[in-house]
């Protein structure tokens, strides 16, 4: 760990040292300028580096010791040392596509709400409301889905599903009101104000000639958003799902409210299961085996490669996209 | 240098809500010093030299345990009004503490697990008990009072195993004749997170169930077969509470301050014993400490007709060889005082203080282990 916060360091050193020079002329200024703005990308590129490398030293012990074969079982036995790490990553998943599922549909109809059919003087306060969503806590979020989301799917919404689905296997076990539905329940709450805020700007920044011209032909509002909206701009909404993916796939404390904390792989959406970060949450403080520490950091390696690998897939395609329209 | 390191440790000081007051006038003391060092223009490096003689009083850290962190830090608080040394325990957790004093970071550990007398000579440590307390299962069950439902201590690990999924079982029944037991399902709740109460309790599971040692054993943090995790006494209190039909387990003292429904556990003398201060008590009376290298005691399943079978102590590490006998002849004194002095604290923290024999035992144990680099006496202190 020292070595990245030297990395980072020298970075933001570089960045406070350098406007002092009084006097130097136009061409030594953008030299200067040029030098901090490559300084801070080049110190951000290593910094990702160094916590890679960190997290991949770390993780020696539990790389050697379980090889690939961490990836592919979900034990998870601190007593004899044997760890897995598929229940945590399809924990993740799970909870990542369910609440990306539920967010995303709501957050197109908030912004189309807000950029297009709310009356004007309610557009600035809705909005406003909205962003102060992404303001609260994340821990604030999570005891709401225990104290209040878990108590209503425990006892209203699960028995009510179980009693018409009940065989189905996504929908067995015991309704006790949290696990995996409710963690993704509560992090598409916490991702919505993200989506729907940069949907909203999104939308606005549609040009009003080829809104008005639809409008003129005869079009209605849901078909300008369908074949106007959207597409002109869908780079950026792609942009905000892949905002909303990021947040949910490394959320920490939320989850750990509702999850249920358990290490098992369940396809049931109502089992309790556990996310890579509320792994970590738990567990690292009182982590004394050297074993296990070593496969709580390759948990975190597994998280840093999932986001790192999900990132790049979205940019490849945002930039596949852009080609094809030839932007 | 060493007063740098000093200055570092008032940071993480304000954590401790106890200790924070003093940090802070700690902390106008120190700006006052400043001025003066700037007004009368010493040089900086003399602040650093300085700065232990002005913050004057003893500072003792340490970290581990989370259990015992209430009455550590009311001993402190009384012992720092008498002598004016303070105590800077960080509640991270036994397994942080055991880390921190073999790197030695800190001048004590605090765990609830003892270590193994192997391992203690491994890293050169001295281990002696301070406090104990009980763990004991809770439940959520409508119409079943505190105390009123009792168990087998083979239905409790099958329960705990998974075995016993409802309340209404037979194994369950055939302990509470006249008991009106729901047919709801049980959730189990368990530590999400590594803890010395999670070591007490499948401890005390491996002693009565076979079947439990073989397929979970004794840990920190286990493969629980079944059940819900929740961090920390809080989080399982609040899963407890929030399940119905659920059954946790919880330090004695977050379940009085939190008025859950305690269950009778069976001892090892056959008697249905209720979680309390003298059953705790009981337990620890009946250990034999003198035949336990390095006081490595586990107190569950202690024989005893009011035992209570999930008893624990929370134990004190510190280093054999100590570079400061000054200090460490400080720290010492500390724990002698709350031998001696810290009973009536700790009742009313609903902890359980040692028994005297115990006191003499560990203060022997000092005078004989614990000793300066060059080997000289630091315990008794005259």
């Amino acid at each position: 760990m020292p070595q990245d916060e030297h990395n980072g360091r020298a970075g933001v050193e570089g960045v406070n040292a350098a406007p002092s020079a009084p006097g130097v002329g136009r061409s030594a200024g953008d030299a200067i300028f040029r030098f901090l703005t490559t300084g801070a990308g080049v110190g951000l590129l290593l910094l990702i580096a160094a916590m890679a490398a960190v997290l991949w030293q770390q993780s020696a012990l539990s790389r050697a010791k379980f090889g690939w074969g961490f990836l592919a079982h979900a034990v998870w036995n601190p007593v004899t040392e044997n760890f897995g790490a598929l229940g945590a990553m399809y924990g993740t998943a799970a909870t990542t596509a369910i609440a990306l599922l539920v967010a995303v549909p709501i957050s197109l109809g908030i912004g189309l709400f807000l950029a297009e059919l709310a009356p004007q003087w309610l557009r600035v306060p809705a909005g406003t409301a909205i962003e102060l969503l992404a303001a609260v806590p994340s821990i604030v979020y999570g005891m709401w889905g225990l104290f209040v989301l878990a108590p209503i799917m425990g006892d209203v919404v699960q028995p009510w599903i179980q009693e018409r689905f009940g065989d189905f296997f996504l929908f067995s076990g015991p309704p006790i009101g949290i696990g995996i539905l409710s963690a993704g329940l509560v992090l598409a709450l916490m991702i919505l104000p993200f989506i729907s805020s940069v949907i909203r700007d999104v939308f606005l920044m549609t040009p009003s000639a080829l809104k008005e011209s639809a409008y003129g032909m005869g079009a209605t509002t849901w078909e300008v958003a369908r074949d106007i909206m959207i597409p002109y701009g869908r780079k950026g909404i792609i942009g905000a799902i892949t905002l909303g993916l990021g947040r949910a796939l490394g959320e920490t404390m939320a989850v750990t409210f509702v999850i249920g904390n358990a290490h098992e792989l369940n396809f049931s959406l109502f089992a309790l299961g556990n996310s890579i970060a509320s792994t970590l949450a738990n567990e690292f403080t009182e982590a004394d085996g050297d074993v296990y520490l070593s496969a709580l950091i390759e948990l975190g390696l597994v998280l840093f490669l999932m986001t790192f690998v999900i990132l790049s897939v979205a940019q490849i395609w945002l930039r596949r996209m852009g080609k094809r329209e030839g932007r | 240098m060493k007063s740098l390191g000093e200055n570092a440790n008032a940071e993480p000081m304000l954590q401790n809500a106890e200790a924070a007051t003093s940090a802070q006038n700690n902390r106008s003391k120190k700006r006052k010093t400043m001025k003066r060092t700037l007004t009368t223009l010493i040089a900086a490096a003399f602040v650093a030299l300085g700065a232990p003689a002005f913050a004057g009083a003893i500072v003792i850290t340490g970290a581990g345990a989370t259990f015992p962190y209430p009455i550590y830090g009311k001993w402190a608080h009384a012992y720092n009004r008498l002598t004016g040394v303070k105590l800077n325990y960080q509640s991270i957790g036994s397994g942080g503490g055991i880390k921190q004093i073999k790197a030695g970071t800190v001048d004590f550990g605090a765990s609830d697990a003892p270590l193994k007398p192997e391992e203690l000579d491994k890293f050169g440590l001295a281990q002696f008990p301070m406090i104990m307390g009980g763990v004991c299962p809770v439940v959520n069950l409508k119409g079943i009072a505190a105390n009123q439902l009792r168990l087998t201590p083979r239905v409790l690990a099958d329960i705990f195993l998974g075995r016993i999924r409802k309340w209404n079982d037979p194994a369950i029944a055939a302990a509470n004749p006249g008991a009106r037991l729901p047919r709801r399902g049980i959730t189990v709740v368990h530590r999400a997170d590594g803890s010395g109460t999670t070591w007490i309790f499948t401890d005390y599971l491996s002693k009565v169930s076979p079947e439990w040692k073989k397929r979970v054993g004794v840990g920190k943090a286990v493969s629980w077969p079944v059940g819900v995790g929740g961090k920390g006494n809080e989080g399982v209190a609040a899963f407890v509470r929030r399940i119905r039909g659920a059954i946790g387990y919880v330090e004695y003292a977050y379940a009085l301050q939190n008025r859950m429904a305690t269950v009778r556990i069976q001892n090892r003398s056959g008697s249905f014993v209720a979680p309390a201060a003298d059953s705790f008590q009981a337990a620890a009376a009946g250990a034999d400490w003198e035949r336990a290298p390095g006081f490595y005691m586990v107190l569950t399943d202690q024989p005893g007709e009011k035992s209570w079978p999930i008893t624990g102590a929370s134990f004190i590490l510190m280093h054999k060889k100590q570079a400061k006998p000054s200090k460490a002849r400080e720290i010492l004194k500390f724990w002698d005082w709350c031998y001696r002095h810290g009973a009536q604290a700790a009742l009313e923290l609903n902890y359980v203080p040692m028994p005297e024999k115990v006191a003499q035992l560990a203060e022997a144990m000092w005078a004989e282990k614990i000793r300066g680099v060059n080997g000289e006496r630091i315990w008794p202190a005259n």
